[in-house]
Order: C-alpha cells, then sequence, then structure tokens
C-alpha cells in the first residue's frame, strides 16, 4: 500500500520511508521481498525510532515537510479499532460493516496525505505549529527507562541470553504498559510469527477505547 | 579508582551502536570508562572545561572532578546520572546501554524539528532521514509481529 502511493507520488515530491520494527531482520524479509519496495525501507531492530518519535504501536506515521519539520506528530497511520469488535477470533474474518469503516477510514487517511502532495502547506490536513506541538505525546523518565531495558533485552536475545533477557523484558514492559511494540515485539509469536494469541486479546480487552490505536484525528473521517 | 584494577571488556549499547571496549572498569558499581574511548563509545570527549557533545559541554561538579574523571578513565554511570539520562546494565556487568534524558526528547519533540537517524535496509545500505531533506516525506512503521 505505501509502495503504491510512493510510486503514484514520488515524482510530486512524496518520499515514503517505512521502517519495519523487527528485532530480527528475517522476520521482515518476506514481506519487502514480496513488496519489492523502490523507497527506503528499512529495519530498526532496536525500535530507536520508537523512543526518538515516542511512538507505542504500528502502523504510526509522521509527515515531514522539505525543511525537516513534523507538520503531523506521530498518529496511527490510517486503521482503526474495528478488529476489537468486528473480529471473529477464531476465523481471522471481519463482519462486513467492520471491514467497511476500516476501509473507509483508510482511503480518507490516504486521501489527506496526497492532498498534502498536491497543495503543501494550504493542505487542511497540514497542522500549523501551534496544533501540531498539541498533538505530541512527550515521553518521561519511565518511557525511557523502558526503552533503555528493552535495548539491553535484544543485545542479550541476540547473544543467545534469552534467561538473562527475561527481567529486562518485564521492566521495561512494566514502565510503558501503553506501548504495544515493545509488548508485541517481545511476546510469544504463533506459527505465522504473529503476537496475536489469548494473551494479546486479553491485553486488548483490557485496554481502553483509543489504547490499541489511537483515533485519526483529521477532516472527513467518520464519525 | 584505583590503577591497579583489572581492566574487563564491556559492550556499550548507545545512540552511537555498540562498541566493545577494552580496558574498562567496575568499581561501586560505576562503569569506568578510558577516555580514548569515550567519544566512539558515548559520543562526548573530555576536554578541560568539561565532557563535551558537539557545542554543548557539561562541567564536571566543582570539588568532585575526581568522581567523574581520573587517571584516564571517566565513570561515565556518574555522568549518565549528573544528566539524568537513563542507563542500564546486564546482571553480569558486560552490557551496559546508555539511553535518553526524558525531558530533551520531549523537548525535542515540541521543537518539531524531525530527530534525525540512521537505519539500514535489508542489503545493510544505512539511510537518514536526513538525507531525504528537501522532499516531503511520510515516515510510517510496520512490524512482521
Amino acid at each position: 500500500m505505501w509502495q503504491a502511493l510512493h510510486q503514484k507520488l514520488n515524482d510530486k515530491g512524496l518520499t515514503v520511508i517505512t521502517v519495519a520494527m523487527d528485532s530480527d531482520p528475517e522476520a521482515a524479509r518476506p514481506f519487502i521481498e514480496a513488496a519489492q519496495p523502490v523507497h527506503p525501507s528499512l529495519i530498526d531492530r532496536d525500535h530507536l525510532i520508537a523512543g526518538l518519535f515516542n511512538l507505542v504501536n504500528v502502523p504510526q506515521a509522521i509527515w515531514i515537510d522539505e525543511d525537516g519539520k513534523i507538520v503531523r506528530p506521530p498518529e496511527t497511520a490510517g486503521v482503526a479499532e474495528e478488529f476489537r469488535h468486528g473480529l471473529d477470533r477464531k476465523t481471522g474474518a471481519m463482519a462486513p460493516e467492520a471491514a467497511a469503516r476500516n476501509e473507509k477510514i483508510r482511503s480518507v487517511y490516504v486521501g489527506a496525505i496526497a492532498d498534502w502532495i498536491a497543495q503543501g502547506p494550504a493542505s487542511r490536513h497540514v497542522l500549523d505549529p501551534t496544533h501540531a506541538r498539541d498533538r505530541v505525546r512527550l515521553p518521561d523518565t519511565d518511557i525511557e527507562e523502558a526503552h533503555v531495558h528493552f535495548r539491553l533485552a535484544q543485545a542479550l536475545l541476540r547473544r543467545g541470553r534469552s534467561d538473562e533477557a527475561v527481567t529486562p523484558i518485564e521492566t521495561a514492559r512494566a514502565l510503558h504498559p501503553d506501548s504495544w511494540t515493545i509488548w508485541r515485539q517481545t511476546a510469544a509469536k504463533n506459527e505465522r510469527g504473529l503476537a496475536t494469541h489469548d494473551a494479546f486479546f486479553a491485553r486488548v480487552d483490557a485496554a481502553p477505547a483509543g489504547g490499541v490505536y489511537a483515533p485519526v484525528d483529521m477532516d472527513g473521517m467518520p464519525e | 579508582m584505583t590503577e591497579n584494577e583489572a581492566g574487563i571488556y564491556v559492550t556499550i549499547v548507545s545512540e552511537q551502536g555498540e562498541r566493545d571496549v577494552a580496558n574498562a572498569r567496575i568499581m561501586d558499581d560505576d562503569l569506568w570508562l578510558p577516555v580514548d574511548a569515550l567519544p566512539e563509545a558515548l559520543g562526548w570527549t573530555l576536554k578541560p572545561e568539561g565532557l563535551c557533545r558537539e557545542a554543548v559541554c557539561i562541567p564536571l561538579p566543582r570539588g568532585h572532578e575526581d568522581s567523574y574523571a581520573a587517571n584516564g578513565f571517566v565513570n561515565a554511570s556518574a555522568f549518565w546520572r549528573l544528566t539524568d539520562r537513563c542507563a542500564t546494565r546486564s546482571a553480569a556487568g558486560d552490557i551496559w546501554v546508555f539511553g535518553a534524558n526524558a525531558r530533551e526528547r520531549a523537548g525535542a519533540l515540541l521543537s518539531l524539528e524531525a530527530p534525525d537517524f540512521t537505519l539500514p535496509d535489508l542489503s545493510g545500505r544505512m539511510h537518514s532521514l536526513s538525507d531525504y531533506r528537501g522532499r516531503k516525506i511520510y515516515l510510517v512503521t510496520w512490524a512482521s509481529w
């Protein structure tokens, strides 16, 4: 999807940069090779950009203008929480109304990116600095501590020292309970490489509305 | 800090990446690094005015300089505490992670200046966000999991 956007709007000034938050690049490889991206498709083993931009889940996105200024701070990249009620957890099928709403949100969001590329700073989706700042979620010391413990766990895991990684993983999760990236990266995976087992859904069910994917606050989104 | 302690190898994990440093010393649970290793491992350099990174120099607390720099070593752990940066280490003491200061990170985000980073693609080629200055960048995360 991002590949198509990049190809469509690249000669209008857009560069899409995708970042896989995957501690094992080999887990990301099949997806990247299947997409054959012509845009920069990067791997962030230690989730460094989660620290830099204070990210909590995937997909999240940041819009950055030609001068390196953030014109839309980190936000959910056009997905919604429809799966929380619309997904059949046994079959993996989405209820049609939920799927339709997801698709509507996705198309409004992608349309907004195209509008930004066409209109530049005049686009109604570009936030002025005051509004942009209002939307920035600020990291606190617990969050920074969590990232440090997460990095220690990753360094230990890369050396095959999984027993020693248990404590830093638990510490990171406890210090940053809002982070799905820390939780899912360090959770057990099923045979398809997904952390979508009972413990995941228990965590989803315990989260408040917007606690998995914060709603995208954007003109034109459905109610 | 005495000079007859045996040096050890440690791995330093920081925004500089991962670096192995020889001849380090652990004293009272603090990590002392050879002055020469500091710039590459942590991005800081010991100068007469204090510990410096780019244009910023942080003076060592007056009267307590020896707790931070002595005999060709710098107490990296103490400096990190002094500057409210987060750090941790493996139980075995061989891997030390030096992280960020939350207020600095928050301030950087509020400046709306996109923080630069450098990451590899699948082929190992490195890309920096700043390489793409002059373009509109749509930066988006995903994961296999």
